[in-house]
């Protein structure tokens, strides 16, 4: 089976964003950029599959700028084999990408769909639900670890108790939280070779989706930020000051 | 504007996180609460007496017995034919059913509110929480999530709301509850601790992190939280992860012990009204947040912190 990799270009999660003076968003001119770390998880996760013989392709698929190539070129590395850029300018909100890959599935019937829980720049956490929705296909959110037993899928969650498993017969979507794996760093030869495997260019347009957003962000600002207090000497003086301030 | 908000609960009862959505929902216009479950009366009844909700929706079916989102989400998308806002809480059941419900309805959520400013205008964290949004929907209907720190809690009692079944539900088909793991604890659930003791890596192991800070939790009735650090090597279970990419929680006492301080980290904790912080290094950035810090040891400060306290 295939398994498609929707794999997004953020800010590295090393950096730290700061807010534009003018109010309009995050500057990320000269920012350093990488992959969603989500969505290493769930490239990662797709390979472990087709190593175990459960899968035979691995398409990583971006909505985003030209440099998102990027991305899809790092995903090709770890061990994707083909890669699909939609390429825009815009800003495109989970709804319209879910809009974007529902059309990608539709033409390249992939069974298992991995995306990240949520991308940390903009932090929906909503894109692999919209899909499944969309598709009309079960959603293994959270994902901790995976399981495909021939035409279905257990999925064990994280949920807010504990861990949750469900059974999704499949095609169906799942959405990688942190502990399902560790991501393997691309080697110097598999990033040379990446840069010889299939990169698709398309647009928007190409899959007659409506990517006008719904929402309009009026302004970004800094959140209000905290003071550092005092540093006290040892416990004692901790104590004191807990008491003092009412904590104990 | 008519309301619909998700109740959160185990079919026996209504969970805290609830009482957040419903302020941010009455914000918005007249609240209806939603129970979906399966043998969920009492919670039905629970909520019709949280101040603010006018009128308590109970839909009781099998189908629906762990609100899973692919049987939960069109019963939802069918009653917003006559809501205006559908509110969720920001926890992972309110997460992973939200945006299925935004998706039928061709609707663009707007995820982690942290305030209402108009009808069509909330403020939510992007970045880790490194910057604010204010972002206006032009949708018909609204679809969002609540952030539970940054609403007050509607009063569980007071309310006397009327309650009304939903009938309709149906197995979508497409996927079954297997099992859960939810640990059982005494302990105060981290999103409503008063006072929460959070470790790091620097606990180095299980054993260490029950040795030196489970005791000190007891002693302050506390909820234990933990960084990804230590949940990724083992230390707690994964829900005990305070942060971007785990729980937001704004206790009246945070203290973090061993915890160096990463963005991420402070993004599930910032908003707490007293950060403590123990840190054998000074430049720990975790000190640029704490109101109380402690340069110490923490195999030597804590225990004799518990001791003292
Ligand atoms: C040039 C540009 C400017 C933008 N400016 C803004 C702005 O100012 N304000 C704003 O709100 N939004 C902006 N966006 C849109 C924003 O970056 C996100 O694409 C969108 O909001 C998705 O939210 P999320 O990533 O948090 O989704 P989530 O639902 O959190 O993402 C979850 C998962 O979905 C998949 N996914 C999400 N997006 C993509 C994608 N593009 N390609 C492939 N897979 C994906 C990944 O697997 C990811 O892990 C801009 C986008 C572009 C390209
Ligand atoms: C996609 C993504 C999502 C993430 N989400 C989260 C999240 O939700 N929550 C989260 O917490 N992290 C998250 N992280 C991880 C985060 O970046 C940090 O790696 C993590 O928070 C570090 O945990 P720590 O502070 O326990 O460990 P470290 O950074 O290793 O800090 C340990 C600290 O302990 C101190 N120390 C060591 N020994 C002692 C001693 N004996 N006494 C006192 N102090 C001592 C050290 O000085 C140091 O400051 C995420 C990362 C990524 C990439």
């Amino acid at each position: 089976m295939k398994i498609l990799v929707p794999v997004k270009r953020v800010i590295d999660y090393n950096v730290k964003p700061r807010v534009k003076s003018d109010g309009s968003g995050v500057d990320l001119a000269n920012v350093k950029m990488s992959m969603n770390p989500f969505d290493e998880i769930s490239v990662e996760e797709a390979i472990r599959l087709k190593e175990a013989g459960k899968a035979e392709e691995i398409i990583a698929v971006s909505v985003g700028p030209q440099k998102a190539q990027e991305t899809l070129r790092t995903a090709l590395a770890m061990g994707a084999d083909r890669a699909i850029l939609v390429m825009t300018d815009d800003e495109v909100e989970p709804l319209a990408v879910a809009k974007i890959l529902a059309k990608i599935v539709a033409e390249e019937a992939p069974q298992l769909v991995i995306t990240g829980k949520q991308a940390i720049d903009d932090d929906s956490n909503q894109t692999g639900q919209m899909l499944a929705a969309l598709l009309g296909w079960g959603q293994g959110t959270f994902a901790n670890e995976v399981e495909i037993d021939g035409d279905s899928i257990s999925v064990k969650r994280e949920i807010d108790g504990g861990l949750q498993t469900v059974k999704l017969g499949l095609p169906a979507v799942v959405t990688t939280d942190l502990r399902l794996n560790e991501p393997r760093y691309a080697s110097l030869p598999n990033i040379m070779k990446a840069k010889k495997k299939p990169m698709d260019e398309k647009t928007p347009a190409d899959y007659d989706v409506d990517i006008a957003p719904r929402l309009t962000t009026i302004t970004v600002a800094e959140p209000p930020v905290r003071q550092a207090g005092e540093k006290v000497e040892d416990v004692d003086a901790l104590v004191a000051k807990l008491k003092a301030v009412g904590a104990i | 504007m008519k309301t619909l908000v998700l109740v959160e609960h185990d079919n026996m009862n209504m969970k805290d996180a609830t009482l957040a959505v419903v302020t941010a929902a009455s914000q918005l216009g007249e609240v209806h609460a939603l129970v979906i479950g399966s043998g969920c009366a009492s919670v039905g009844e629970q909520a019709a007496k949280v101040a603010g909700v006018a009128t308590v929706h109970v839909a009781d079916d099998v189908a629906l017995a762990n609100q899973l989102a692919e049987n939960a989400a069109p019963l939802i998308a069918s009653l917003m034919e006559s809501h205006d806002a559908f509110l969720a809480p920001a926890t992972t059941t309110g997460k992973n059913i939200a945006p299925r419900v935004a998706a039928l309805l061709d609707v663009m959520q707007i995820s982690d509110i942290l305030s209402v400013e108009s009808e069509d205008t909330f403020t939510r964290p992007i970045y880790a929480g490194n910057a604010i949004a204010t972002v206006k929907s032009s949708d018909a209907k609204k679809v969002i999530t609540v952030r539970g720190t940054a609403f007050d809690k509607a009063a569980t009692e007071g309310g006397s709301a009327s309650i009304d079944t939903v009938g309709g539900a149906a197995d979508a088909g497409l996927s079954t509850f297997v099992s859960e793991e939810i640990a059982k604890s005494e302990r105060p659930e981290l999103t409503s601790a008063k006072i929460i003791v959070s470790g790091g890596r620097a606990l180095g192991s299980s054993e260490k992190f029950e040795e030196v800070i489970t005791p000190l939790a007891d002693k302050l009735g506390a909820g234990i939280g933990a960084s990804r650090a230590a949940v990724d090597a083992g230390y707690v279970p994964n829900d005990y992860q305070v942060g971007q990419t785990g729980k937001i929680v704004a206790p009246e006492v945070y203290i973090a012990i061993g915890i160096s301080g990463a963005i991420q980290h402070l993004a599930g904790m910032k908003d707490s009204k007293i950060i403590v912080a123990i840190n054998k290094d000074e430049d720990a950035p975790i000190f640029q947040v704490a109101d109380i810090g402690l340069v110490a040891d923490l195999f030597d400060a804590v225990p004799e912190l518990t001791g003292k306290v």
